[in-house]
């Protein structure tokens, strides 16, 4: 079951369309990676999401009825460009924003001591914001935007600033608010960590959805039936239906070939047809990365 | 709310008092401290003031009868403030009157002198043209008009100079209740925008919300503020009035004229009182909380929207200009006002919504028919509703856009946007 369905969203400013006819659907308990090259229209479309602004067309499904206003109180936000009131103290800031997500004084503490502690950061409770590196206040900043417990959690850029560990930590995190049943969108550039993370993705390219679907099928589709081989000996006059791409000499009488199957063949065949000429050390299909697709799409649209 | 808690808050509530109060209390402690007595030697060779000058209680004569040369000589021994040298003098052409001093004699020293002398010369010349004192004391004539308001509730004792001072004020605390706290939601609202916490903010409540929470905010800062300084103000300027009363009443005796004096003074009162009585008191109340309150949010509005359209003060500068200029001319044109608080111009000053709440707490004491009243805090409710729906728009947008450089054109575009 999808817990968020966009239908149709468009947004122009002025003579500028940043979305054109954006559907996407993100499944529950799924983590969705929102990708695609700067100014591609991915905050605008969060925004659209968080409310913060109105499309000029279409609508917003939160499971599967129409969004309204209170529904945003579901939602917890990461914003790219994020920042904290500087003269404010670490606990009363957290309390400050979680009050106005609509949580009562008391559970508002209890929860954001839960999650400091999480986060071995609960001695920083009467520490001024502006005392804190810009990596300590985003980790506030995502506590921030979990502690009351939301169904949807958007995230934009969520690992910008962060350091390895601290990096990991946060993958983790999501990771595990998965587990416990939230729906995860983020936005990102990292490729890594949308091949690491992400079940489900959507492309958006010059205010198009390009490509949306899950990681896996995705990748099934965009990949080209070629396999890696290294092997001893070499081989000559294959079968028609299989082309040799390359050829590499790894060392005397050691190979690595990058063979491309054409249509109607399958692995298999491939297979019994060089055991008869060559000893195989290895035998890999060679599955594009999230990256390449990437690059590949953006590419293809941007030459058109 | 962080606002009350920063300790710039709580400094400035005490502080601000303690500033309005040490301006009372300054000149006061001053005053009073300056009745150190002095000795100034007198050589007075034309005989008519010996024994005769008085330096009011704070001048001490000594009169000696050496020449001018010794006297002089002196007066750097015996540590007296200065020396008064009277020459023969011609009593219609008092010229030569000279005053030695080690130091640069203090105007009030000399003044204190001069009106001595001048007194003394004077009464020399009434005594010459047969004139006594009281007769002339006779001649004086105390004389001022009493104002009498016709209302429909019979005649009231007015008073321009009471409806003034009470006009001033009111309008003055407006405009300046307007100018720090609407700078300050100018200023809360650019330190959102660049810290970028508004995005956090604005994915929980509205813009809209955000925007009247900050302008109520910082009012109801304000006005904590304001209650603080007019109390403790009040508080401490009567306690340090009182000190100084009971200090310089003590050793004074009363004398006949201190009791007359005081009459007047009592008079002056009850006249003080009878003209207050002409002023609709509940109705001055109750327009100065209502022009206040609307005044303060249709500017808290507009500058809201200035805040959210700029990336720092610097920009903030030039839309600032647009929105003080009214504020700025009312306040300029309060004594154009005051000439003729019935005028066509102070009338439709008080109707135009940016001018009214000033112009308006002006003329108010004055008497000012109801149906105008009516109709200025109308127009100023439709004003404010106005400024609140244009700042919203310019602000929904303005708190999400950073570096863009903007312009009036822009914020047109911004004004017919839609949602």
């Amino acid at each position: 079951m999808e817990l968020l369905r966009t239908e149709g969203i468009s947004k122009s400013y002025g003579d500028f369309w940043a979305l054109k006819k954006i559907n996407i659907r993100v499944p529950e308990k799924s983590i969705f990676g929102l990708l695609g090259p700067n100014g591609a229209g991915k905050t605008t479309l969060i925004r659209i999401v968080t409310q913060i602004i109105f499309a000029d067309e279409g609508e917003i499904y939160l499971e599967n009825r129409k969004m309204t206003g209170n529904d945003i109180s579901l939602i917890g936000y990461l914003p790219e460009e994020r920042g904290l009131y500087k003269k404010m103290k670490v606990g009363e800031h957290l309390v400050y924003l979680a009050r106005l997500k609509g949580l009562s004084a008391h559970d508002a503490v209890e929860k954001i001591k839960f999650w400091m502690k999480k986060f071995d950061v609960l001695t920083w409770w009467g520490k001024k914001i502006e005392d804190l590196s810009k990596g300590m206040q985003q980790k506030i900043q995502f506590i921030s935007t979990i502690l009351h417990e939301p169904r949807l959690i958007i995230l934009d850029e969520p690992f910008s600033g962060f350091d390895p560990i601290n990096a990991n930590l946060i993958k983790d995190e999501i990771l595990e608010l998965r587990e416990n049943g939230s729906t995860i969108i983020f936005s990102t550039h990292r490729m890594e960590s949308v091949e690491e993370l992400c079940d489900n993705i959507a492309l958006i390219n010059k205010s198009k959805v390009i490509l949306e679907g899950s990681k896996k099928e995705i990748k099934q589709k965009y990949k080209s039936n070629t396999f890696i081989i290294e092997h001893q000996e070499d081989f000559e006059g294959l079968n028609h239906n299989f082309a040799v791409l390359q050829k590499d000499k790894l060392e005397e009488d050691y190979f690595r070939s990058v063979i491309q199957i054409k249509n109607g063949e399958n692995p298999n065949m491939l297979l019994s047809e060089l055991i008869q000429k060559v000893h195989i050390h290895s035998f890999i299909e060679q599955i594009p990365s999230m990256n390449d697709i990437f690059i590949n799409q953006v590419n293809a649209i941007s030459n058109e | 709310m962080t606002r009350v808690r920063k300790k710039s808050f709580i400094i400035m509530s005490v502080i601000g008092p303690l500033l309005i109060a040490s301006l009372w209390a300054i000149p006061i402690w001053l005053a009073t401290r300056d009745t150190e007595q002095r000795t100034i030697d007198v050589v007075d060779e034309s005989g008519y003031f010996e024994n005769k000058l008085s330096g009011n209680g704070s001048l001490n004569f000594n009169y000696v009868t050496k020449d001018i040369t010794s006297a002089k000589e002196k007066l750097s021994e015996n540590n007296n403030y200065g020396l008064l040298y009277i020459p023969k003098i011609d009593i219609d052409k008092p010229r030569g009157i000279t005053f030695f001093s080690e130091k640069n004699p203090s105007i009030d020293v000399i003044g204190n002198l001069e009106r001595s002398l001048r007194n003394n010369i004077e009464e020399i010349k009434l005594i010459r043209s047969s004139i006594d004192k009281e007769t002339l004391e006779s001649l004086k004539t105390d004389l001022s008009i009493n104002t009498i308001n016709i209302t429909d509730s019979g005649e009231k004792t007015g008073s321009a100079g009471v409806a003034t001072i009470i006009g001033y004020i009111a309008a003055i605390m407006i405009y300046f209740f307007i100018f720090i706290y609407g700078i300050q939601i100018l200023r809360g609202v650019i330190e959102e925008k660049t810290s970028r916490i508004i995005e956090i903010i604005v994915s929980s409540v509205r813009p809209f919300q955000l925007m009247m929470g900050k302008i109520i905010g910082v009012g109801a800062v304000g006005l904590t503020q304001f209650l603080i300084w007019i109390f403790l103000g009040f508080g401490i300027t009567t306690l340090v009035s009182s000190y100084f009363n009971i200090d310089q009443q003590g050793p004074v005796p009363v004398t006949a004229g201190m009791e007359e004096a005081q009459d007047e003074g009592a008079e002056l009162v009850t006249e003080i009182f009878n003209s207050l009585e002409s002023i609709n008191i509940p109705l001055l109340l109750t327009a100065f909380l209502f022009y206040f309150l609307a005044a303060y949010l249709l500017y808290g509005s507009l500058f809201a929207a200035v805040g959210s359209a700029v990336d720092n003060d610097t920009d903030a500068q030039q839309f600032q200009l647009p929105i003080t200029i009214p504020l700025i001319f009312s306040l300029i044109v309060l004594s154009a006002i005051l000439r003729e608080p019935d005028g066509s111009f102070a009338f439709w000053l008080s109707m135009i919504p940016l001018t009214s709440p000033v112009i308006m707490m002006m003329r108010i004491p004055f008497g000012v028919p109801l149906w105008e009243i009516a109709l200025s805090m109308s127009l100023l409710i439709v004003g404010f509703i106005f400024t609140t729906w244009l700042a919203s728009r310019i602000y929904r947008i303005g708190i999400l856009m950073h570096g863009a450089k903007v312009n009036y054109r822009i914020l047109g575009k911004w004004l017919f946007m839609k949602n």
